[in-house]
C-alpha cells in the first residue's frame, strides 16, 4: 500500500514541502448518491417482485411490469452500483496517486451529467420510451449524454493519473482503467442506432448480430461495470480495512490480465442452443468456462488478505460486509461458468435459476461490497463516529437473511420450472401442457423472494437512518484533507 | 514469466507508465471483441437466407414498436430452442434466417410467460384483444398484466412512412412505393382485422386503436417458416 503521507513531510522536514488537497467533497456527493438510488432501484425491485405474484399491482401503463423492469435494473446497475463505483474510485486514485482530481470542474460535471442521465431513465423507462435491448434501454440522446460524460470522467482520471505524484499504480488503478477503457468501447459499439424520432431509433444490427453484439455488450456490462470496477475497490479498501497487505502480487497481475482477456470473448453463453452459429456458441462457452480461474484468483486474493486478522471481524462491520461480498462473488462466478455449459444452460436459461444467479452476484457481491465501502467512508469523511455500529450490524444481517431468501427462493423456482417444462409423461407427450401448470408451481416462490427483497431494502433504509444520524452529527466545516509531499 | 511478475520484474516498470499499461490493456479487450465481430458482419454465409422470410408490414412493424414500448420481452421469448420438449410445447426449432429484419432482435432472456416465436395463427384475432384487455378472460390463472389501454389509445401512424424509410436506408427491402403507402396500407390492414374483430361478436371499431397494429404483430410471429414448409 502507499506509505503514509504526513510521514514522508516530517522525516524530510528540512526540504521543501508541497501542499495540496484531497477532494473529498465530490466523494461525498457520490456517497450519498449511492444511498439514495440504492433505495429507489430497490424499491421498485420490490414493487416489480409483488407484480409477478400479484398481478393486481400493475397499476396503469407507467407502472406496469414491463415498464418497471428495465427501470429496476437502470437504477440498481448504474445509479446504485454506478455511483457507489465512482465514489470509491474519487477517493482511491487521489490517495493512490497522491493527487488531487485532474479538474474540480469534470468531477461535478461528471457527478450532475450522471445523476441527470438517471433522472432522465426515470422519466423515460415508465412512459415506454426503450430501446428494448437489455441494460441499454435508454434512447439515442440519452446514450448520447452517457458516451459524453463518460469521456469527460475518462479525462479526469487519465489527467489524475498523469499529475500522479506515486511512480507506480496500485493494482487498483489497473482495474479502474479496463473499466474505463471498456465501458466506452461497449457502449458506443452496441449502441450505434438509426433515430426514426427524438425518441425512437433502430440499430443498426439485426436478428442474429444484434443479438450477437448485445450480449457482447451485456456479458461485459456485467463484467466491467458490476466486475472489475468492484475488483478495484476491493483492492483499496480491503486492505486499509483489514490493515494488511494485499496476499498476492503476482496474483494480481496474474488474475488482472487473464481477466481482462477472457471475459470479452464469453458473451454468446447468453445465447446458447439459439439460432447463432454453432462457432461462436462454443467459443463463448470454453472461455467462460475458463473464466473461473482468474476470477477466483481475485476472491482468493481477497479473502487471503484477511489471514491472521479473521478476530477483526467481529468488531468491524465493513469486513464483515467485504467478507460475504467476496465470499458471493466467490459463489457467482463458479455458477456462472457452470451456466455456461450447454447442457446445464439447457434447464436453467429462460428460467428463475438466472434470476437466482443475478442476484447472488447483485445483491451479495455488488451490494456488500458498496455497503463495506459506505460503513467505512461514512466516519472518515464526515469525520465523526458513525451513529450506531448495532444497527450497521443488524443491517448486516437482515441483509444477509434477506439476500439468502431471495436466492434460495429463485434457484427452487428456476429448478422446478425448468424440469416440469422438459417433462414428458410415459405415453411421449408434454407431462405439463398447460404453461400456467408450471407457474402456478413456482408462485409460492415469488413471495418467498417478495420477503427476501423486502428485507434486504428494509436493510439498505437502516443505512440510509444511519448515514443521515451520522452526518447530522459531523462538524459544520469539513475542508479537503491537506497532504504535504516534497516538493519536486 | 517470473522475471516478469516478480516484485521488481518488468511488469513494476509497467506500472510506472499509465499511458502504454492502457494501450495493452485495450489490445487485450479488442481481441476477443474483434475475433467474433468480424466474420458476423463481414460473413453474410454465417446467416443462410430463407426465401419466405419478408419484412414485416406497416402495420405488424407498428404493433412490434408497440410490444418494445410495453417491454413484453421481459416477459417473453421468441426463440424456440431445439429441444424435443419446447418443439412440442411451441413448434419449429427458430432459424437465424427468420429474424435478418428484427432491429432489435427480440430473443428474450426469460420466461415468465411462454415463447411467442410461434404463436402467429395460433389463436383468432378476437383472442388476443380479449387476452390482452384481461388475461384472465382467457387463461383464468394468468401472471400477465392486464393491457387495456392499448384498446383505448388511438393508433399513431404519423411516423410508419418515416420508420420504413430508415429501415430501408438500413438494407430492409422495402420498395419507395412501400414506404410512401405506409399509413394506408397499415389502415387497410387494420381495417381488415377490425372487421374480424367485430364480425366474431368483439368490440366494435377498432380500426384506429393501438390494439389492432399488436394483434397484426402478434399473428405475425412464426408465419414465414410455416409459409416455408408448405408444399
Ligand atoms: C409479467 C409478465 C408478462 C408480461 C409483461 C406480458 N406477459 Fe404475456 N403472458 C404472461 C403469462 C404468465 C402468460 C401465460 C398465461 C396467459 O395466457 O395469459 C402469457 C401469455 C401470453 C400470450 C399467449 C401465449 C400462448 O401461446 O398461449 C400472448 C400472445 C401474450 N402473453 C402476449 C403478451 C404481450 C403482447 C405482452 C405485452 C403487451 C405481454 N404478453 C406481456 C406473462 C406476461
Ligand atoms: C431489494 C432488492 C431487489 C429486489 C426485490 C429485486 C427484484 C427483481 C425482480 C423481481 C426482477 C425480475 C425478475 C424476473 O423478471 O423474473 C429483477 C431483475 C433484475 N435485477 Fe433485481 N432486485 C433487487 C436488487 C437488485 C440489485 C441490487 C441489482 C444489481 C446491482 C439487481 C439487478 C437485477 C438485474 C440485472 C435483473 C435482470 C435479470 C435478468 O434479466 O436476467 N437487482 N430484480
Ligand atoms: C465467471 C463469471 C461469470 C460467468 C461465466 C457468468 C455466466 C453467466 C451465464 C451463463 C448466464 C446465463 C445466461 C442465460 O442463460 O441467459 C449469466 C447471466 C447473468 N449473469 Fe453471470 N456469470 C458470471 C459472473 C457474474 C457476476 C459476478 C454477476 C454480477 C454481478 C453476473 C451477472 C449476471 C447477469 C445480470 C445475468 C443475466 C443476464 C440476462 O439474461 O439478462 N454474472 N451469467
Amino acid at each position: 500500500m502507499e506509505s503514509s503521507p504526513t510521514a514522508t513531510a516530517t522525516s524530510r522536514s528540512a526540504q521543501p514541502v508541497e501542499i495540496f488537497r484531497y477532494d473529498d467533497q465530490i466523494v461525498r456527493m457520490f456517497v450519498v448518491a449511492t444511498a439514495l438510488w440504492a433505495a429507489v432501484g430497490m424499491l421498485v425491485g420490490v414493487i416489480i417482485a409483488l407484480q409477478m405474484p400479484f398481478w393486481q399491482a400493475n397499476l396503469g401503463p407507467y407502472l406496469s411490469f414491463g415498464r418497471l423492469r428495465p427501470l429496476h435494473t437502470n437504477a440498481v446497475i448504474f445509479a446504485f452500483a454506478g455511483n457507489a463505483i465512482f465514489a470509491a474510485i474519487y477517493y482511491s486514485t487521489q490517495r493512490l496517486t497522491k493527487a488531487r482530481m485532474f479538474s474540480d470542474l469534470m468531477s461535478r460535471i461528471h457527478f450532475w451529467g450522471w445523476q441527470a442521465i438517471i433522472v432522465s431513465a426515470a422519466l423515460t423507462l415508465p412512459a415506454g420510451i426503450t430501446t428494448g435491448k437489455e441494460y441499454a434501454e435508454l434512447e439515442w440522446p440519452i446514450d448520447i449524454a452517457i458516451a459524453l460524460v463518460w469521456i469527460v470522467f475518462a479525462v479526469n482520471f487519465f489527467g489524475t493519473l498523469r499529475m500522479r505524484r506515486e511512480k507506480h499504480m496500485y493494482v487498483a488503478l489497473w482495474f479502474y482503467i479496463a473499466t474505463i477503457v471498456t465501458v466506452a468501447m461497449l457502449h458506443v459499439g452496441n449502441s450505434l442506432a438509426i433515430p426514426v424520432s427524438f425518441l425512437k431509433s433502430y440499430p443498426i444490427y439485426a436478428g442474429v448480430q444484434d443479438a450477437l453484439v448485445q450480449w457482447w455488450y451485456g456479458h461485459n456490462a456485467v463484467a466491467f461495470f458490476l466486475t472489475t470496477p468492484f475488483l478495484g475497490l476491493m483492492y483499496y479498501f480491503l486492505p486499509k480495512a483489514a490493515e494488511r497487505p494485499v496476499f498476492s502480487y503476482r496474483l494480481s497481475i496474474v488474475h488482472f490480465w487473464s481477466l481482462v482477456f477472457i471475459y470479452i470473448w464469453a458473451g454468446p453463453h447468453h445465447l446458447n442452443y439459439t439460432a447463432i452459429p454453432e462457432w461462436a456458441a462454443s467459443l463463448g462457452m470454453v472461455f467462460s468456462v475458463m473464466l473461473w480461474m482468474p476470477s477466483w484468483g481475485g476472491m482468493i486474493n481477497g479473502l487471503f488478505t484477511l489471514r491472521g486478522a479473521w478476530h477483526k471481524l467481529r468488531d468491524s462491520v465493513v469486513l464483515k460486509m467485504f467478507v460475504i461480498g467476496i465470499t458471493f462473488y466467490g459463489m457467482s462466478t463458479f455458477e456462472g461458468p457452470m451456466l455456461s455449459v450447454k447442457t446445464v444452460n439447457a434447464l436453467s436459461h429462460y428460467t428463475d435459476w438466472t434470476i437466482g444467479h443475478v442476484h447472488a452476484g447483485a445483491l451479495g457481491w455488488n451490494g456488500f461490497m458498496s455497503f463495506g465501502l459506505i460503513y467505512w467512508l461514512l466516519p472518515r469523511l464526515w469525520r465523526t463516529k458513525i451513529w450506531s455500529d448495532r444497527l450497521a450490524t443488524t443491517h448486516f444481517w437482515i441483509g444477509t437473511i434477506g439476500m439468502l431468501l431471495y436466492v434460495m427462493a429463485m434457484y427452487t423456482a428456476g429448478v422446478t420450472q425448468g424440469l416440469m417444462w422438459r417433462a414428458f409423461d410415459e405415453t411421449g407427450r408434454l407431462a405439463y401442457p398447460d404453461f400456467m401448470e408450471t407457474v402456478i408451481q413456482i408462485v409460492p416462490m415469488y413471495w418467498v423472494r417478495l420477503v427476501g427483497g423486502t428485507l434486504y431494502l428494509v436493510g439498505v433504509l437502516l443505512m440510509i437512518y444511519n448515514m443521515i444520524m451520522t452526518i447530522r452529527s459531523a462538524p459544520k466545516d469539513l475542508p479537503d484533507p491537506a497532504v504535504a509531499v516534497p516538493a519536486a | 514469466m517470473k522475471k516478469i511478475i516478480q516484485t521488481d520484474g518488468r511488469h513494476r516498470k509497467l506500472e510506472g507508465w499509465p499511458l502504454v499499461f492502457t494501450l495493452i490493456t485495450t489490445a487485450s479487450i479488442l481481441v476477443g471483441g474483434l475475433v467474433e465481430f468480424i466474420p458476423l458482419v463481414l460473413v453474410k454465409s454465417n446467416v443462410p437466407v430463407i426465401s419466405t422470410v419478408t419484412p414485416f408490414s406497416p402495420l405488424e412493424l407498428t404493433g412490434r414498436d408497440i410490444y418494445i414500448r410495453e417491454g413484453c420481452n421481459n416477459c417473453h421469448s421468441q426463440m424456440v430452442r431445439p429441444f424435443r420438449d419446447e418443439i412440442e410445447r411451441y413448434g419449429e426449432y427458430s432459424k437465424p434466417g427468420e429474424t435478418i429484419y428484427e432491429r432489435p432482435f427480440l430473443w428474450g432472456s426469460k420466461r415468465t410467460g411462454p415463447d411467442l416465436a410461434r404463436v402467429g395463427g395460433k389463436y383468432p384475432d378476437l383472442w388476443h384483444v380479449r387476452h390482452m384487455q384481461d388475461p384472465r378472460s382467457t387463461s383464468p390463472n394468468s401472471l400477465m398484466p392486464p393491457y387495456a389501454w392499448l384498446l383505448e389509445h388511438e393508433l399513431d401512424l404519423s411516423k410508419v412512412s418515416t420508420k420504413l424509410a430508415r429501415l430501408q436506408l438500413l438494407g430492409t427491402p422495402y420498395s419507395d412505393a412501400d414506404v410512401t403507402a405506409a399509413e394506408q396500407s397499415a389502415r387497410a390492414q387494420a381495417a381488415a382485422i377490425a372487421e374480424r374483430v367485430a364480425a366474431d361478436g368483439g368490440p366494435q371499431g377498432i380500426e384506429n386503436k393501438e390494439i389492432v397494429a399488436l394483434v397484426a404483430y402478434l399473428q405475425r410471429l412464426g408465419r414465414d417458416l410455416k409459409a416455408a414448409s408448405a408444399p
